[in-house]
């Protein structure tokens, strides 16, 4: 009886013992939540949730200061996918927030544009060529659909028209 | 020509006996449709780019004219059917399983069939170089006929460029119902091996099987006659047996060499290229009389209508058009089927036009069942296992896609599924599961698109912010150093002046 009490102890204090060790010494690696977070995130960098980009926003949600429920692009899919991996409840896209929008790509009417170059630095993910004078295109395989190339054009030549993925 | 008896070729795994139900269509001669009232012409008959449309509405056009042009090495143009004017060009609804409309170039034809006068024959295609024959078959517009309506050269330029061994010309026909290629084979078998040396010419190979199914006796006799007149010892005939589905391009090309094409992999990685026998009949006809693709052999048949068989129909005939020509429909009448019973479209309507890509009509009676059995729960028998011609687990692909698990689906093989239907009609659950294949693929395909933008946006916001971040630093440092630069500068001044004060009242 006590030899079982004994060895059953010793057990549980040595395992208590080289956890508390490890949990101290091995460090939990943040990053790799974040990146976790920002894998399953749609990277249209759109700035919707508030932050400046994905990786912020995913670097938001890990240190606790943004809910899960802020990403427009993902949708409800999104919204699943990081409750799962963080073990949340699943909720509804944030209210205040716009809904999901279909796959949009922007399109510059080049006739319009007089090349002022603003909507340059405005894109999130430099899908956009052209220089001062010069007419601008978007790149169609790089643009996300974010939006944030609309706001800064003084002629309003930024539309934008649905990505039809005719993937063969 | 030689000939291999069936013992010599490798087992398909898996694949199915089928009734054939050809009896109805392949009886009588091959009719030529009569020119309809109006061609209705898509500019997307062929798989890859849409054609690009050269007419404009009013336009005269003449049999055999380019009426839109190729869009790339993935595409095909596309002639006028015969002699008329451009009445519209507009989006209408087509037969296709993936696109609902395309743009149409809408001909009122005059009657007259008038050739247009830019066709030019090959008279000796086997003195010419590969890349004459080449251009010669893109320009006239030639797709593989077995139905998925594959580019022609584009087919031929990857085998050229994978430097190919073995030439296969698909004669089989697997599916119930379809007998155009039967039809063709027993009445232009000359043809067929006329096109298959131009092929051989093109391509520059030794030689070339001919795979003839073993149901066909009279298309092998055919074959035999005409190489008696027209000997040529690099054409080899192989009889394959009857089972479905022996016709799909890599099970015809594995039951041949015993190679089996690679996972996601073209024919030409195992050092072969399919043709359909159509196609290879096409090119001969575009050698002697220049020309280009404009009709198709189509069979016409079920319970639904008078006079099954096989009509020559011309391209962007309305399917309304052929059913007349068939003797109408019959009473018996309920749903139109393009393709064949296991991999065809279900059509809306009959005022689609014929394309490429319609090999069959099928107009079902009740003989066909039209509603399904309600699914029920998988019973894990196996079946679908064990019939599966590429060898894959059914039952555990649906269980993932039900389950929504992409990448278990991508692990189980989903993008080898060929989509033949074999295991859904032993499925004794009757459940659906060619659809939910096709449904998965479809979305794995959306899913792994999206997955690769994200993955370059992600990198592309990445180097931006590195850059901001670099400029930023750089500023900072050219700001201190400039600071440190003027301070120091400042310090070395005073202490000049100091000194130079010092001096002055030494003196």
């Amino acid at each position: 009886m006590l030899v079982a009490i004994a060895t059953l102890t010793g057990i549980a204090a040595t395992a208590g013992f080289v956890l508390t060790l490890a949990a101290r010494t091995l460090e939990n690696d943040s990053d790799d939540v974040v990146t976790a977070i920002d894998d399953l995130l749609p990277q249209t960098q759109c700035a919707q949730c508030g932050y400046p980009g994905c990786r912020p926003y995913a670097e938001a949600i890990a240190n606790g200061d943004a809910a899960i429920n802020r990403c427009p692009p993902g949708g409800d899919a999104t919204i699943a996918a990081l409750a799962k991996l963080l073990d949340r409840d699943i909720i509804a896209l944030d209210a205040s927030l716009p809904p999901p929008p279909p796959p949009m790509l922007a399109l510059i009417d080049e006739a319009a544009c007089i090349g002022c170059a603003r909507c340059l630095p405005a894109c999130p993910v430099d899908a956009i060529v052209g220089a001062h004078q010069y007419s601008h295109t978007v790149v169609e395989d790089l643009c996300t659909g974010c939006e944030l190339c609309i706001a800064p054009c003084p002629v309003d030549c930024i539309t934008m028209i649905a990505d039809e993925r005719d993937v063969a | 020509m030689t000939t291999a008896a069936t013992e010599d070729l490798y087992r398909l795994p898996g694949g199915i006996r089928l009734p054939s139900f050809k009896e109805q269509s392949r009886g009588r001669d091959i009719i030529d449709l009569p020119v309809p009232a109006q061609l209705v012409l898509p500019v997307r008959q062929h798989a890859g780019e849409a054609a690009k449309v050269e007419v404009t509405v009013g336009d005269r056009v003449l049999k055999g004219q380019t009426i839109a042009r190729s869009a790339g090495e993935f595409s095909a143009p596309v002639h006028a059917s015969s002699s008329g004017i451009v009445v519209a060009i507009e989006n209408r609804p087509i037969a296709d399983r993936r696109h609902k409309e395309s743009l149409c170039i809408v001909i009122e034809t005059d009657g007259k069939d008038t050739p247009a006068d830019t066709l030019s024959p090959i008279p000796n295609p086997f003195n010419e170089t590969p890349e004459t024959l080449l251009a010669a078959i893109d320009s006239a517009g030639i797709v593989g006929l077995g139905g998925a309506a594959f580019p022609t050269v584009a087919k031929m330029r990857h085998a050229i460029a994978a430097s190919i061994d073995t030439l296969v010309l698909n004669g089989v026909e697997c599916e119930p119902y379809i007998s155009c290629d039967d039809a063709l084979m027993r009445t232009e078998a000359q043809s067929i091996l006329y096109g298959a040396r131009i092929l051989l010419t093109a391509l520059d190979l030794p030689h070339c099987f001919v795979g003839v199914e073993s149901d066909k006796p009279e298309a092998w006799e055919a074959f035999r006659y005409a190489a008696e007149t027209d000997a040529d010892e690099r054409l080899q005939m192989v009889r394959i047996p009857t089972i479905y589905p022996a016709g799909g391009e890599d099970q015809l090309i594995y039951l041949m060499t015993g190679r089996e094409v690679p996972t996601g992999g073209f024919p030409s990685d195992v050092g072969a290229l399919v043709h359909n026998v159509g196609t290879a009949a096409a090119i001969a006809e575009l050698t002697l009389t220049g020309m280009p693709m404009i009709s198709r052999i189509v069979t016409v048949t079920g319970e639904g209508i008078a006079q099954p068989g096989n009509y020559r129909v011309r391209f962007g005939t309305p399917i309304s058009d052929v059913a007349k020509a068939a003797g109408g429909y019959t009473e018996s009448a309920k749903r139109l089927i393009m393709g064949g019973p296991m991999t065809g479209i279900a059509l809306t309507s009959d005022a689609l036009p014929v394309t490429k890509a319609s090999n069959c009509l099928i107009f079902t009676g009740p003989a066909i069942q039209t509603s399904r059995e309600p699914e029920r729960a998988c019973i894990r028998c196996g079946e679908c296992a064990r019939i599966c011609p590429v060898r894959l687990q059914p039952q555990q692909l649906h269980r993932a896609f039900r389950f929504d698990q992409g990448e278990t689906l991508d692990g189980l093989g989903l993008i080898d599924c060929i989509e033949c239907g074999c295991c859904d009609l032993v499925c004794p659950s009757h459940i659906p599961l060619t659809h939910s294949f096709r449904a998965a693929k479809h979305q794995r395909k959306l899913d792994i698109y999206d997955r690769e933008r994200a993955e370059r946006a992600r990198e592309r916001f990445e180097q931006r912010e590195a850059r901001a971040q670099q400029r930023a630093q750089a500023q900072e440092k050219s700001l201190r150093s400039m600071k440190d630069k003027a301070s120091r500068d400042a310090i070395a001044d005073i202490l000049k002046r100091k000194q130079q004060d010092a001096s002055r009242s030494d003196d």
